[in-house]
């Protein structure tokens, strides 16, 4: 499985966002998309799930389902938690798992796995910020889907809740899946190769399509 | 088919839940036609004339009350990102959103009416052809507002431009179901035609209502 971007351009608002941005990530691979405030890491993200229109370049995913979209066979983690406050923590998290299509999904074990077990009959109302995102990220459990999409996924969490996500993005890409992930801070994962969405561009400097942005490097 | 039952059991669950809005139709549905006697004064005739209009008028207004929040809610906590990514497709989810909310917002006006009517002193047959009208209406007026509600979806204030936007495209349900329930009261025009006309309606925003809806929201969402 390969997820490959190619030349891709972003444009919202009628502005440019980024532009020539590339990149390959396989089965197993971890790659930080990372770039000052507006740079468009969550603008990349929400392209390639399809929720922003891809302005230029292409995306393609080799490897997988030819049936199925890339948004079809991925976990989109956005900055909104996707929760209802008046529904229980386990009635959230069996909506979702019924709605992506895993009536069975273990629900039990999905919310043991980020340790919300014991609260699940709590409406989400009275969650913290940092036990939101956890309930959000115990959807990726319960449904399995080969590409996690992560945006800002250590952000509200505590040192514990960021070990047991690091633990299980290893597990995930163990399984062979791959993520992509826009992040500020390390996450804690070996060999994350790193996408840097302002190389070039300065946070005063004016984007245009000449620029080379979307160069690689490797982290060690 | 296990998506769409998810999504129609938790939208009725949310919205007889706290805050989910289900009652409040029914509530100023009863409201404002309580007041039209006070407003008018006991002239029974009168009354028993206007009946079915006032009932079809708050029902128009009770059923736009809680529209605002059908897609604004999801879009706000992020829900509609997901929804939109889905397999299932985006028509066929917003179609189950609206049946969930007739369920939960129509469906009780329906069975309000017959009580609310007696205030309006609406015989029997009257109260049959106005509770068949709405049964068959309210639908209308739900996938026709579910339009509008697409299209502001973004917009904080959205409800006030809901109503502007939606008011005018209900009118021609309006005119058919107060005629037909006017049609019972007073004899003076067959029942059928106008009522088929509101059957029709109704089909027709069933089949419109959702694909416009979802071509509004993809639009609205980028």
């Amino acid at each position: 499985m390969r997820l490959s971007a190619s030349n891709l351009a972003c444009h919202r608002g009628g502005r440019e966002v980024f532009a020539g941005v590339s990149f390959a990530v396989a089965a197993g691979e971890v790659l930080a998309v990372t770039g000052r405030n507006g740079a468009g890491k969550s603008s990349l993200l929400r392209t390639v799930v399809g929720l922003v229109r891809v302005a230029q370049g292409s995306l393609t995913l080799e490897g997988c389902d030819p049936e199925l979209t890339i948004a079809e066979q991925a976990h989109y983690l956005g900055h909104q938690d996707a929760l209802k406050p008046s529904l229980s923590v386990a009635e959230n998290l069996k909506f979702w798992a019924g709605f992506l299509g895993r009536k069975a999904a273990d629900i039990a074990a999905a919310l043991a796995a980020v340790g919300l077990d014991s609260l699940a009959d709590l409406p989400a109302a009275y969650l913290s910020a940092g036990q939101r995102r956890r309930l959000s990220i115990a959807r990726l459990v319960a449904v399995k889907r080969p590409i996690w999409l992560l945006d800002e996924p250590m952000s509200t969490l505590d040192a514990a809740a960021q070990d047991r996500l690091g633990g299980l993005m290893r597990a995930h890409l163990a399984e062979g899946g791959l993520i992509l992930a826009a992040t500020h801070g390390p996450l804690g994962l070996p060999a994350t190769r790193e996408l840097r969405l302002d190389e070039v561009g300065g946070a005063s400097a004016q984007p245009s399509a000449s620029q080379q942005w979307g160069a690689e490097t490797k982290l060690s | 088919m296990t998506s769409l039952g998810a999504l129609l059991i938790r939208d009725m669950r949310l919205a007889v839940r706290v805050g989910g809005g289900a009652l409040i139709g029914v509530l100023f549905f009863l409201v404002v036609v309580t007041l039209v006697p006070f407003a008018v004064g006991p002239d029974l005739a009168l009354l028993k004339r206007i009946g079915p209009a006032v009932l079809w008028l708050a029902a128009l207004l009770a059923s736009l009350l809680a529209l605002d929040r059908l897609f604004a809610v999801d879009h706000e906590d992020g829900s509609l990102d997901l929804l939109l990514m889905s397999k299932t497709p985006l028509e066929l989810v917003v179609a189950v959103k609206g049946v969930a909310h007739w369920l939960t917002t129509g469906l009780p006006l329906v069975v309000a009416a017959p009580l609310i009517g007696l205030l309006l002193n609406l015989d029997a047959a009257a109260q049959a052809g106005l509770v068949l009208t709405l049964l068959v209406g309210t639908p209308a007026l739900t996938f026709i507002g579910m339009i509008g509600a697409a299209i502001a979806v973004a917009l904080r204030r959205g409800g006030l431009l809901l109503a502007v936007l939606v008011l005018p495209l209900t009118v021609p349900v309006l005119i058919f179901g107060v005629a037909a329930a006017n049609a019972v009261l007073l004899g003076a025009a067959p029942f059928g035609t106008p009522f088929t006309i509101l059957c029709a309606l109704s089909l027709a925003s069933l089949v419109v209502g959702p694909f416009a809806a979802a071509a509004a929201l993809r639009q609205e969402i980028e």
